[in-house]
């Protein structure tokens, strides 16, 4: 019960719903900064990832890329970063990048490369070439895949922006990371509230865009 | 490398120590998701209805940042190794269940019916057939679970120096001494590394039946037959996919480690 006590006190208080500290303007430091982190690994991720798939090539080292991501402790590369290279947001940016890029390029390929074959090659028996039969075959039904790769960098990035307020960063885990340095435990919790809020407003928006953005045929859903 | 192994005295452990705690604190939640993993499982291919509301609850827990679980459990058990455990065995819970779902269920219908036709019981059914073939399947899951609870533990440095190796990263901030902060991250990722190794070989050893390109048969055997179990990354891991889609048009990714290594 305490803990719902605490949640109602946090949100209850106006004075957090104002000025640099409020959560409006954390909320949207922390969005902000997420989707710089996404806009950069996916203007990187999704490309490579695209060619990469599509002539099947390089897989190799995209597994050992992903095994190498994996076993980065994103924590430390953060502080790591930060003491590297001083106080400002870039040494957040950067590992957030880094964080972000390995799921959805190696998710993006893998969802290319395994696209049933026979379809693309009818689309090339029918004259397509490389870049149509890239975005009108493979893309579509590939869509499903690389959303949740997407989906996994989202919620990676928006989880580690939180521990990022350890070393600077603004954003919604500064409430924890404050609260826990001012042993003000309402602060703590609140902010572990809207920390979740969000990671779970990332999923339902993912989920929605996977509704509206891919077709019926791969779905499965049965046409009217 | 001056000072790589020397560790400042607040930490109270050596180098040694802090690895050894590390282990502890990032295995033992993988081995209590494993136990409790496995009954659910069970019960999910059981009952058939009741794996898609599961499926959907772990994909909603798994999101959940550490940083949010670790902070909300100090309310009731303090700043304590336990507080980091708890959340480490649920995201291990989450990535096991589909994982042993998948294997359990790849076991081919005339497999079961032969085993059945011996006289074989329905435990030691489970026991001698379904789980031997869903090895490959579950160490899957075991090497996900494992890997991403090595990483996680750092993050208990932020709730009160509870994150072992991760404890180096604060004091890396606190004195600035950067070497502090790259043997943390060069250990932590040693040690994910070595850790996934040794799971691979284990699977190895246990799995004398699977054809050398242990990708191709795991393929078969579990890929996107159904609906696919999910994970994804908080700040836990990210891998390859080995997705289906759901029946609702979501498509979950497992971040399993099928093709790494």
């Amino acid at each position: 019960m305490t803990i719902f006590h605490f949640i109602s006190a946090f949100f209850s208080d106006s004075a957090h719903w104002h000025g640099y500290d409020g959560i409006p303007t954390r909320l949207v430091e922390h969005i902000e900064y997420s989707l710089i982190a996404l806009g950069i690994a996916g203007a990187v991720g999704l490309p490579v990832g695209l060619l990469t798939g599509h002539y099947g090539r390089g897989g190799n080292a995209l597994a050992l890329l992903a095994t190498a991501a994996r076993a980065l402790p994103s924590f430390g590369l953060l502080v790591l970063l930060f003491v590297l290279m001083g106080l400002s947001k870039l040494p957040v940016l950067i590992p957030l990048v880094v964080l972000a890029i390995p799921p959805i390029l190696v998710t993006t390929y893998e969802a290319v490369r395994t696209v049933d074959p026979a379809p693309v090659d009818a689309a090339r028996g029918m004259g397509m070439h490389q870049a149509k039969v890239l975005f009108q075959v493979e893309l579509p039904v590939a869509l499903p895949l690389i959303l949740s790769g997407l989906r996994s960098a989202a919620i990676q990035v928006v989880s580690t922006a939180t521990i990022a307020a350890y070393v600077s960063f603004g954003g919604v885990g500064r409430y924890i990371v404050d609260g826990l340095y001012q042993r003000n435990y309402e602060k703590v919790v609140g902010g572990a509230t809207l920390v979740a809020a969000l990671a779970l407003a990332t999923l339902g928006l993912f989920w929605l865009m996977s509704r509206f953005a891919v077709s019926r045929g791969v779905r499965g859903v049965r046409r009217p | 490398m001056n000072g790589f192994f020397d560790m400042p005295s607040d930490l109270q452990h050596s180098y040694v120590g802090l690895i050894g705690l590390h282990l502890q604190e990032a295995l033992l939640p993988v081995a209590i998701g494993l136990v409790l993993a496995l009954p659910v499982a069970q019960l999910c291919v059981r009952f058939k209805w009741l794996y898609p509301p599961v499926l959907w609850a772990t994909t909603v827990l798994y999101a959940i940042p550490s940083l949010a679980f670790f902070v909300v459990l100090i309310d009731y058990t303090g700043q304590t190794e336990t507080t980091v455990v708890i959340p480490l065995a649920l995201y291990s819970l989450v990535v096991l269940v589909p994982a042993i779902v998948d294997g359990v269920r790849s076991v081919s219908p005339e497999t079961n019916a032969a085993a059945v036709a011996m006289g074989i019981g329905p435990v030691r059914r489970y026991l001698q057939v379904e789980l031997p073939i869903a090895v490959p399947a579950i160490f899957a899951g075991l090497r996900v679970a494992t890997v991403s609870s090595i990483s996680l533990v750092s993050v208990g440095a932020l709730i009160g120096n509870q994150g072992a190796l991760g404890n180096l990263l604060a004091d890396a901030n606190l004195y600035h001494r950067p070497i502090l902060a790259v043997s943390s991250v060069v250990t932590t990722a040693v040690l994910a590394i070595l850790a996934d190794a040794a799971l691979v070989l284990i699977r190895m050893l246990l799995t004398p039946w699977l054809p050398k390109s242990a990708r191709r048969a795991r393929r078969g055997a579990g890929g996107p037959a159904g609906p696919d179990a999910n994970g994804d990354a908080g700040d836990k891991a990210g891998g390859l996919p080995a997705g289906g889609t759901l029946g609702d048009g979501t498509t979950d990714v497992r971040p399993t480690a099928g093709s790494a290594l």
